[in-house]
């Protein structure tokens, strides 16, 4: 890593604030052209925004690595300077960040381009063509918030951006707010944005409540002062880190969907699958993970909350790979694999096992990313194979340009209209209709299988050697974690094989599925890519001695570390499981492929444990009886009896009311108004005319009467003259 | 020398004829020849003091007065000729149109 200078130097630090600039320069540019630039020209501005944050973080890794890893922080302007609160707007350059800056711009890039081909298609499907340019808008918007995420240097700005990036979560999930996945009317997919943000919000409360107590038992949201002064205060009262660490992974279980609340990722595949793929899968989900990183050493303080977040994110990888078993929607099965993979990083990181967490956290991006593309890849297949199908049927032309043009406005028509009285809905998500697609959608297929292997864990693809990794580390510390994570592997590769019969193999259990094509190279590069990295991303860290390259790279900001070497038997034990889980899936699904209308085979052997995996273990209505009902319950009682009846009817109209009433009524109007002020201009009146009339009397008219008025008067005021 | 006592004792008796004749008779002339006799009354003891300070400036003032009486009679005399035109009688007691 350092080979040439042994001076400081000082190469591109000063480029760190074009990670949050070019993304804002980009999606400013499709804000108020992209109207006029088309759609070309606004993927490709978009991507060369993401592609240029992408370059800035090579060269911020690669300054980092010239100083020996040495942290640099580039300081951009003051933002509160408040008593004792000091925050600066400052990127903070390290190992840590940087890695995180590769990962999220690296990976952004490629599903900008995979997003061009994608949203063209999809926009028309959903003939809204004009919220093309949104998208992209929302897609930059999102790597600019995690940018900020990644690159903060206190707890603040990284809270900045962790809500940036939920908020375009939010905006992307309900990206086809009005509609359902299937595009007809209905509010299903801004339900999910919402609940989404809901759920988020109590885990950023939790973050929140962590930050305040941090600031006043710390004094501080800088990281390096935080760590500074944690040990002190972890001596003299160790409840407080216990209660930010606990804090801070209610946050981490809202953003990187934990139990208890997970919930929101699965609703939240409502997005386009880009969004699905960049947002929750590759890089907003594991702020969290790295965010227990970053605050590594206040984690280390207090081994209790680290043995407690393992046990979280080994229970979550258990749960949601259980439930992702019996699943349907292809995506739904990616986002409880996505689920039980961050319980994986998530336990690493509980563990102490950082840079295991984070190798998971890499190889996952790239695999989970690529898994989801293909997914995008095969809907777009069948919903291309169910257009052309449908044309096919109905009008029997061979101009299909103008048959399509002819179908779209027959469509949009009865989008407004009503529903389709001659096409039933399909679902092209669902993994019922399809099977078969080897032979119509080949590249696809091996990507899929390539992501698939990396997933399962199987040697050598990444996720091999970064999930070995952690159950390595979890046998030699947690045994309980072991054994949960390694029951959670034998259930990601039972799933992702059954996935992998259900779609590919068999025959095709739909037309559209018959008439599936193969996506454009505008999208399948971008997987390409991935599909690479899958491959070859064990690479990064070989646990061989002389490699353990992340492991070295990450030891510059987390502390002195040492990579463990390969234990055959960890390793032995869990390729051996995930290879029986994939022969039992063959077994099932693979053998005796699914027949069009047949019920899942497992259904019947595991019965009522079935239902359960099928509904999400009633998670949903779990929360409905126990927290959502009594939430409604409460805020009708709120509303309708404290609020309505006795604040606004009997706090407000009775007794305030009532009681201005009666002071105005009786006391000011009857007693003060009437009887005083009345009464006295009254008096006043009355003394008045009883004087004039008194008066008038003198004036008689006779001048005579005037003179010798005029004339006592003189003699008086000269008598007083004289006598006084 | 006549002390200027006695000047001024006659000048309150007039003063004081002039101001019962305005106040008892209801003839307006006999009414107008009491003021006159006020300010007639006035002027004597203006001069006597005039006199009295060796200065001419009583005299001065005398001479205004009675050049402003003069126009005041005239005045006077012509609202007397419009009321009788008007009334056909100047009888004071009659005249009480200025009653509030």
């Amino acid at each position: 890593m350092h080979f040439l200078s042994e001076q400081t130097f000082n190469g591109f630090y000063f480029l760190a604030p074009w990670l949050v600039f070019a993304p804002v320069i980009g999606l400013l540019i499709n804000l108020f052209f992209g109207k006029k630039l088309g759609e070309k020209t606004v993927g490709i501005v978009a991507s060369l925004a993401a592609g240029t944050t992408f370059i800035v973080a090579l060269l911020l890794a690669y300054s980092v690595s010239m100083n020996h890893g040495e942290m640099h922080s580039v300081k951009l302007a003051e933002w509160i300077h408040i008593g004792a609160l000091q925050l600066d707007w400052t990127f903070r350059v390290d190992s840590l960040s940087t890695t995180m800056m590769l990962v999220v711009s690296g990976v952004g890039t490629l599903i900008h381009i995979y997003a061009i081909g994608y949203m063209h298609e999809d926009v028309r499907f959903k003939h809204e063509e004009g919220r093309f340019n949104l998208f992209f808008v929302y897609l930059n918007l999102f790597i600019a918030a995690m940018m900020i995420l990644v690159s903060g240097d206190s707890y603040m700005m990284l809270f900045v951006g962790w809500e940036g990036v939920g908020l375009c979560s939010f905006l992307l999930i309900g990206f086809w707010y009005e509609m359902d996945t299937l595009a007809r009317p209905s509010w299903a997919n801004s339900n999910a944005a919402k609940k989404a943000f809901i759920t988020n919000r109590v885990g950023d409360f939790g973050f929140l409540l962590a930050g305040f107590l941090m600031f006043w038992y710390l004094g501080s949201f800088q990281f390096d002062e935080v760590f500074h002064a944690a040990p002190e205060i972890a001596h003299s009262m160790p409840w407080v880190i216990v209660a930010i660490t606990i804090f801070m992974l209610v946050g981490v279980a809202g953003k990187s969907a934990q139990i208890p609340l997970y919930i929101w990722l699965p609703d939240a595949m409502a997005g386009p699958t880009p969004v699905s793929a960049l947002i929750h899968a590759a890089t907003m989900v594991t702020a969290g993970v790295y965010l227990v990183t970053r605050s590594a050493p206040l984690y280390s303080l207090v081994p209790q909350a680290q043995y407690i977040v393992a046990m979280v994110g080994a229970g979550t990888a258990l749960f949601a790979a259980t439930i992702a078993v019996g699943q349907y929607d292809i995506k739904k099965v990616l986002a409880y694999s996505t689920i039980s993979q961050l319980g994986f990083m998530v336990a690493a990181v509980g563990m102490g096992a950082y840079v295991a967490g984070m190798f998971h956290l890499m190889t996952h991006a790239f695999f989970k990313a690529l898994l989801f593309l293909s997914a995008g890849s095969v809907i777009l297949g069948l919903e291309r194979g169910h257009h052309a199908h449908a044309h096919h049927d109905h009008k029997k032309e061979s101009d299909s340009e103008a048959s399509r043009h002819r179908r779209s406005q027959e469509t949009s028509h009865s989008k407004h209209g009503g529903h389709d009285s001659h096409e039933e809905v399909f679902d092209p998500g669902d993994m019922r209709n399809m099977g078969g697609m080897r032979k119509t959608m080949p590249v696809t297929f091996w990507l899929y299988i390539i992501g698939t292997l990396a997933l399962a864990g199987i040697f050598p693809f990444a996720g091999f050697w970064s999930k070995d990794e952690i159950l390595l580390d979890a046998s030699l510390h947690f045994p309980v974690v072991y054994g949960l994570l390694t029951i959670a592997a034998f259930f990601t590769a039972f799933y992702m094989g059954r996935q992998i019969w259900m779609v590919f193999f068999g025959e095709a259990r739909s037309d559209p599925a018959k008439h599936a094509q193969e996506s454009p190279k505008m999208m399948t590069v971008p997987l390409m890519v991935l599909a690479a990295l899958s491959v070859l991303g064990g690479a990064l860290n070989l646990p061989f001695e002389g490699f353990h390259n992340l492991t070295h790279w990450l030891s510059y900001t987390l502390g002195e570390m040492h990579g463990l070497p390969l234990n055959l038997q960890v390793a032995g034990i869990s390729t051996a499981l995930a290879l029986t889980a994939i022969f039992i899936s063959w077994l099932i699904y693979g053998r005796n492929p699914l027949k069009a209308g047949q019920i899942d085979p497992l259904k019947k052997p595991l019965g009522f444990v079935f239902t359960g995996m099928e509904n999400k273990w009633f998670v949903d209505e779990g929360y409905g009886v126990l927290v959502i009902k009594p939430f409604k319950w409460i805020s009708q009682f709120l509303a309708d009896v404290i609020d309505w009846r006795f604040w606004h009817d009997f706090v407000h109209d009775t007794v305030i009311a009532g009681t201005y009433n009666w002071i105005s009524e009786i006391a000011l109007n009857r007693y003060a108004d009437q009887k005083g002020i009345d009464a006295f201009a009254n008096w006043l009146g009355d003394a008045t005319q009883w004087l004039s009339a008194t008066m008038r009397k003198v004036q008689n008219g006779f001048v005579r009467s005037y003179a010798l008025s005029v004339l006592l008067g003189v003699v008086l005021i000269l008598g007083y003259l004289i006598f006084k | 020398m006549v002390p200027v006592d006695y000047y001024v004792g006659l000048s309150a008796v007039l003063f004081t004829i002039g101001a019962l004749g305005v106040l008892i008779r209801r003839n307006p002339l006999i009414i107008f020849m009491s003021v006159e006799l006020m300010l007639n009354a006035a002027n004597l003891a203006v001069v006597a003091f005039g006199s009295v300070y060796k200065t001419f400036s009583g005299q001065i003032f005398v001479f205004f007065v009675i050049a402003v009486a003069a126009a005041e009679v005239a005045v006077g005399l012509a609202l007397l000729v419009e009321i009788f035109k008007s009334k056909k009688n100047i009888n004071v007691d009659d005249l009480n149109s200025l009653k509030g």
